[in-house]
Order: structure tokens, then sequence, then C-alpha cells
């Protein structure tokens, strides 16, 4: 019984799948409301295991130490904004992302679909 | 000054083993209201990847055979694990659920605060020092390399990019910013030619337009003394900054809490100094 807590605790990933990552951007309404929304219900209609934040700028803003963690969870995919500025966030939060492995959708341009197929894809 | 442990919480959405999965417009509903109101959510689904935890509480809500949850217990005994049923629960009673677990401990929330401070993409930063000398609010320092960083990004005035226009290299982005490319976006030729954003910054580090403003500030100030008319004094402050707002390069509140003239030129040769002494270092 709930096997992937214990993952959750420790960080047993499997090997070479992507981690996703949702960033609602609550802070601000840069990112468009329906992009948003239609993401989040697009990953939420897959089977896919996912982690959401509030919004990654407060979290940089704060230096908040789970940026850390996932910065250092090797390949994963991002759907925010701007790549440049998710970039520049982790850096300055003193975790900076790899050079490899991370791939950024951006809600501000690219449609809910684009970015849900890309999250979700089997491709790595 | 609001900090990271202001987040208490991080809650699982448990869809594992020995768990039934919600339907995914309820999971969708769930997720969105937690996070509008500034959790941080995991969805745990069976055999699938989930970023691994730090030491905040964990809270684990899921729909349980019999509606009991499992008591959890963290082996290493360093995090509190407290898991909740929510079968049946509508979205608005899971938050209520999740609200009563936080109790009084304090947690950043939307709409309480906008994060906007100035991030440098330090792949097109010259290390110039234009941003530290340009900035009144003490934002920028210098790091013990010598290297230009943001340090007191409270001190930034909120909607106000003005930094961002006078930097030379567009390396300085307000990632909440409306438009490119201070909003991050990518950065154009065009861009890249300054001249139609520059600043003339001798004139605002003290000079007219800083005094004038200043001036009408005051005025403003004093008419509200005098009169008691909160209205008329907004007015008058409107009036005055009408076009530099107008122009949408600094907002109003920047202004209204400009120092005075002399506070401006100290600051502005405090930073100077830092600047040139740093530049100086890099050589």
């Amino acid at each position: 019984m709930l096997d992937n807590l214990a993952a959750l605790r420790y960080g047993r990933r499997v090997p070479d799948t992507p981690a996703i990552l949702y960033c609602r951007c609550a802070y601000a309404q840069v990112v468009p409301q329906d992009v948003k929304d239609a993401v989040l219900q697009k990953l939420c209609a897959s089977g896919a295991s996912f982690d959401t934040v509030s919004d990654l700028c407060e979290m940089a803003a704060h230096r908040d130490p789970r940026l850390k963690a996932i910065a250092a969870c090797g390949k994963i995919r991002i759907a925010a904004c701007y790549p440049r500025a998710v970039q520049g966030l982790f850096q300055q939060a003193g975790s900076p992302l790899p050079q490899v492995g991370v791939e950024i959708l951006n809600m501000r341009t690219q449609s809910a679909d684009e970015i849900a197929a890309a999250l979700l894809s089997t491709e790595h | 000054m609001i900090t990271h442990t202001h987040r208490p919480l991080r809650v699982v959405l448990y869809e594992g083993g020995g768990s039934i999965p919600l339907s995914a417009e309820a999971r969708a509903t769930v997720m969105a209201a937690l996070l509008d109101k500034g959790y941080v959510v995991t969805r745990a689904a069976a055999g699938s990847n989930a970023m691994p935890h730090d030491d905040r509480s964990l809270v684990v809500l899921g729909v349980f055979p019999d509606r009991k949850a499992p008591a959890l217990e963290d082996v290493t005994g360093t995090v509190s694990i407290e898991a909740h049923d929510i079968t049946d629960l509508a979205p608005d009673a899971i938050l209520s659920l999740v609200e009563k677990m936080r109790g009084e401990k304090p947690m950043n929330e939307p709409g309480k605060w906008k994060p906007w401070f100035p991030v440098i993409d330090y792949s097109r930063c010259t290390n110039c020092m234009q941003c530290l000398s340009f900035c009144l609010f003490d934002v920028y320092g210098v790091s013990a390399d010598n290297k230009i960083q943001v340090q007191n990004n409270d001190n930034c005035k909120t909607n106000c990019p003005a930094c961002s226009r006078v930097c030379p290299e567009v390396a300085i982005m307000f990632p909440k910013y409306q438009n490119g490319p201070i909003n991050g976006d990518d950065v154009s030729s065009t861009d890249a030619n300054r001249e139609k954003m520059k600043i003339d910054i001798s004139s605002l580090l003290g000079g007219d337009i800083y005094a004038a403003l200043k001036d009408r500030s005051l005025a403003a100030r004093s008419r509200f003394s005098k009169e008691r008319s909160p209205d008329k004094a907004l007015d008058e402050r409107k009036k005055c900054l009408t076009k530099l707002v107008g122009d949408g390069f600094i907002p109003m509140d920047v202004l209204t809490s400009l120092p005075s003239v002399d506070e401006i030129m100290r600051k502005a040769e405090e930073a100077k100094a830092k600047a040139a002494a740093a530049l100086a270092a890099q050589k």
C-alpha cells in the first residue's frame, strides 16, 4: 500500500523518465487563465505523476529550497513561462537548472495542446 | 519579510496503490483550488515519478477503501505525515481540510504580494554595473567575486522595470512584466538596439526629472495636509505623474516614494563608488 510515497520521500524515480512540473503563476495573472487551466486539466486527465507549484517567481524570490530539489531531479519538463526567465529564476535562487535534460514549455505563448503533448511525451 | 518557511505543507494527491483514483475533473478542480491558495501539490500516480521531498510536513489526500486513511510515519522521523480520506468531499471541503491542517502556521498566499524583482540573464550580462548605479532602492549589490547580483529583491518597487530599460545588454528581466523582452522573451536585434529604450540616467539621478517630480510630490503632500482631502492630493499627484506613468516606465508608487534630492545624490554617489570598485577589481 502507498507504494510510491517512499519514492516521494527519498526521491526514487523511474529511470530516464522526465519529471513534470507545472507552475500556476498564481501570484500574478500574466499566464492566460484558459491556457494554464487547460494544461492542468490535460495533466490531470493523464496517468502521470506530476508536481505543481503555486508560483516559481514567488519561490525564487524567497530562495525556496524546493527549487534545489527540482533542479537536482535530472530530466525535467516544466510548464511555466519564457525559458530565459525560468532559467534565470532558478539561477538567481542559487539552484541553476542543468544544461541538459530540461525542457521548458511557455504557457504565455504556446497552446495548451502543444504544451500537454510535450509534457506527456513518451520520447525521452 | 516573507520566507520560504511560510509554505509549511506539501500536499500529495495520492492515487497510487491502495487508493481509488479521482475523476480527472475532480482532480483538476482540487489541484487548482489548492494552487490558487498558494500550496505546493503533487499528484502521485501508480508507477510514475514524483519529485523528492524536503523537510516540510506532508499532507496525503486520497480516496481510500472503507474511507480509512492509513496511519503513516516517516521512517527517519524527520517529516510529519498526515493522511486523510477525501471520499465524497467537494473541492471546497478539501481546501478547508488542508487549511485546517495548516492551522495557524503562516503561509505565503497569492493576492497579498506580487513577486516583482529583477532577474539577471547572466548569459547576456557584461557586469557593467549600470543597474547598480541606476537603482535608488539598493536592489543590486556586488558578490564577493565582484559580480553584479540582485541582493535585496524586497526593495524593488512593484511594477517598476526601469533598470531593465537602462541595461545596455537587455540582460534584466521581470518575469511578471507583460511585454518582451523584459518578461524574458527572446531578445531581438531591435531590442538590442537600446537607443529607443534608454533613459537619460543623469536626468533621473538627481536631475530635472526627479527634482521636478519631488517638488510636485511635496506640493501635493502639502495640499493634502492643509486641505485634508485625499481626493485632491491624489488628483494632483496623478496630474504631475501622468506623463511618466503614461510612458509606462515608472509606476506611480515609485515616484511617490522617492527619497529627497540630497538622498538621491548620496545614493547615486555610493552606487557609483561601489560599481567603480567592483569594475576596478575585475581588471
